[in-house]
């Protein structure tokens, strides 16, 4: 028996350069498709959409990867959780405080510093790991009750589990304006993030979708785009992979996915951490987005149930239905704007209508390009033709 | 002292209007185990229903004598038994053999459903109103600085009444024993001759008339309703959830003792310890029950078969 290291050597060495590269390629071309996309969407599509649309474009791209990372743990692992928005909030809030009193400490102003991945840029893209991590944490902690507790009961957990950080986040104290801050430590400040009012005076606006208007961020669609081409990457890779199929067994049958052998304790823990870490990623970026006041309020229970029917309308484990309806959700409201106060009930009775009719959401598991339509439109279309 | 008594009132009737609220949530997770999210807003629309009875008849602001009370009391009862039985029919039924995702799903949808068309401007508006007085409050007795009002016992005794009748209906009827049999096992149940599409019904019938009991206490016991999609209502529902899985979820007696557990609980951390955190306490406890014991304390463990 070799050890594991042995054999990772001996296949390594048994591959050519080429091979090599082709393989590092074939892993790094979406990401770098992703990337591209994001700069044409920024430096083309952002000016050519005018500031209120391509704040809607940003609007979109921030709920994409909040709603991807709920349909990890939600759609793949069949693990209810309403209290995302919780994930959001910590990550959101880990984030805003290391750049505030980061670029405090470090530039001595609270605004945005530096040119397009400049200094600044890359404090906030280290904050927003930062606050995926601690939002990765939480994820932990959530995540261990749900090896005991199923269905109704996890969700009510996730549901406290978000209460419980917006009523901490709630008895916090104010911020320290920049000329007060003095030599106190970032850990000591990170109880000063505002109370029950919000994050004001607020962090630097990173995150915004007019780059060409002054004083505000460079590539916020840049950035929030990147971050969803990763998310979307991850999610696709996940699925396709054995630790993937593992989380889709768990949400078939629990029971029979642990008799053919699966680990379903890791399995629901590991999808818990990397939709917190995504979760928090989102959250991040929504507490830099220009005009946005971080606050408690705007983060709670309603958002957690913005994300659900996100997710359950997109089809519960189909990556690009969540798109496609991450997508409509954030536009629809926008268009019917005097309609407001029907928006939720009418989703309201789309989740119920689609419950009953179509249990596994829209798309179900399955991706836009894997329905049957595209097979009998193409049929269609020969058999005209002939 | 003082604070011990006034906190000690205070427990007991916040207890009752949790206590109301956790016996629906029991009763339906009973016969048909699944958690009815939108039960909390049953507990609001009891509420409303109480402020629009009073005001159409105009006892708002006079108060309506002797009558007021029964008369908002059995029409609030009435119109949420209608509502909870409608609500199961039409959105709970189709699903009775669906994954429990779905109906969780399902129920919360429901419960948003009932949130945002409550505070349409022609359901009950989008802005809290006063509570209407369906009785006087005279000082009973004043026991060591604390005052004691006709509402405060109104309050208790009707809780304590409504709970009695409960506790007769589901273990000493044929009713009840009919409830017992299809929470026990549905399909048994059904082969005995049960018809468990009606117990479902009568069910929700009951569980909604004691959360519409649960929302004329509150507007008896605080001075404004709050709009139907305002956050108290969702704690307030989720702290009597709490209760009823506190308590054991499935367990009449289990749901009262859990709920008058969780409002002391509150109570008495708001006043001794810090009033800031009592959610927080709440939330703590709920975790650590389903961690320990997710049976809730008077529930009997139940082991999933294959």
């Amino acid at each position: 028996m070799r050890t594991l290291a042995e054999r990772v050597a001996a296949a390594a060495a048994e591959r050519t350069v080429g091979q090599r590269l082709g393989a590092a390629f074939g892993a790094a071309w979406p990401l770098a498709i992703g990337i591209a996309i994001a700069v044409v969407l920024q430096t083309a599509v952002a000016p050519a959409l005018g500031d209120y649309h391509a704040r809607v474009l940003l609007d979109a791209g921030i709920a994409i990867l909040v709603a991807s990372s709920l349909n990890i743990v939600n759609g793949f692992a069949g693990q209810f959780s309403i209290g995302h928005a919780g994930f959001m909030l910590l990550g959101g809030y880990a984030a805003a405080v290391v750049t505030y009193y980061g670029s405090i400490k470090l530039w001595g102003s609270p605004l945005v510093h530096g040119g397009f991945l400049g200094s600044g840029d890359w404090l906030f893209l280290g904050a927003c790991v930062i606050g995926g991590l601690v939002a990765a944490v939480a994820g932990l902690v959530v995540g261990l009750p749900s090896l005991r507790l199923r269905g109704d009961y996890l969700a009510i957990v996730t549901l406290g589990f978000g209460e419980i950080c917006r009523v901490v986040v709630q008895l916090s104290a104010d911020v320290v304006p920049a000329a007060e801050v003095g030599d106190r430590s970032i850990v000591e400040l990170a109880n000063n993030v505002g109370g029950a009012l919000g994050f004001s005076p607020p962090p630097p606006t990173y995150v915004s979708p007019t780059p060409w208007l002054g004083g505000t961020g460079h590539a916020g669609i840049f950035f929030v785009f990147a971050l969803v081409a990763v998310v979307l990457i991850v999610a696709h890779r996940l699925k396709r992979s054995s630790g993937g199929r593992a989380l889709l067994a768990v949400r078939e049958n629990e029971i029979a996915a642990e008799a053919m052998g699966i680990d379903t304790s890791r399995a629901k823990v590991v999808a818990f951490v990397l939709a917190a870490f995504f979760a928090g990623i989102g959250g991040a970026l929504y507490a830099h987005e220009f005009g946005v006041t971080l606050g408690p309020k705007d983060l709670g229970f309603q958002k957690s149930i913005d994300l659900v029917i996100i997710v359950v309308l997109g089809g519960m484990g189909s990556i690009s239905g969540v798109v496609l309806s991450a997508t409509i959700l954030t536009i629809l409201p926008e268009l019917f704007r005097e309609f407001a106060q029907y928006r939720m009930p009418i989703y309201a009775l789309a989740l119920i209508v689609v419950m009953i009719l179509r249990p596994q959401g829209l798309l179900g598991v399955k991706e836009l390009w894997e329905l049957s339509i595209w097979g009998r439109l193409w049929r269609r279309l020969r058999g005209r033709s002939a | 002292m003082t604070t011990l008594l006034q906190t000690l009132v205070s427990a007991l009737s916040l207890g009752s209007v949790y206590a109301l609220i956790a016996l629906g949530y029991t009763l339906v997770y009973g016969v048909l185990r699944f958690i009815n999210f939108a039960h909390s807003d049953v507990f609001t629309l009891g509420a409303w229903s109480a402020v629009s009875v009073a005001g159409a008849i105009g006892w708002s602001v006079t108060g309506g004598g002797h009558f007021a009370l029964p008369v908002v009391l059995a029409a609030s009862m009435a119109i949420c038994a209608v509502v909870g039985v409608t609500i199961e029919a039409l959105a709970y039924r189709p699903l009775r053999r669906a994954p429990r995702l779905n109906v969780l799903i399902t129920a919360i949808g429901v419960s948003l459903l009932m949130q945002n068309v409550g505070q349409l401007r022609w359901a009950f508006g989008p802005t809290p109103t006063a509570s209407p007085r369906l009785m006087t409050d005279h000082t009973v007795t004043t026991l060591a600085g604390v005052r004691i009002g006709t509402v405060d016992v109104a309050i208790v005794e009707l809780a304590v009444m409504l709970m009695l009748c409960l506790e007769v209906l589901v273990y000493r009827t044929r009713l009840g024993r009919a409830m017992r049999a299809v929470s026990f096992d549905e399909r048994t149940a059904s082969l005995m001759g049960i018809n468990v599409n009606r117990v479902v019904s009568i069910t929700f019938a009951i569980g909604s008339a004691l959360a519409a009991a649960a929302g004329v206490i509150y507007t008896m016991k605080y001075p404004t309703v709050g709009q139907p999609a305002d956050a108290t209502w969702i704690l307030l529902g989720l702290k009597a959830f709490i209760a009823a899985v506190v308590g054991g979820i499935g367990n009449v007696r289990g749901a009262v003792a859990g709920a008058m557990m969780i409002a002391g609980l509150e109570k008495f951390g708001a006043a001794y310890v810090s009033s800031r955190m009592e959610n927080v306490y709440v939330f703590a406890v709920l975790i650590l029950v389903l961690l320990l014991r997710p049976s809730g304390l008077f529930g009997r463990a139940v082991v999933e078969k294959v």
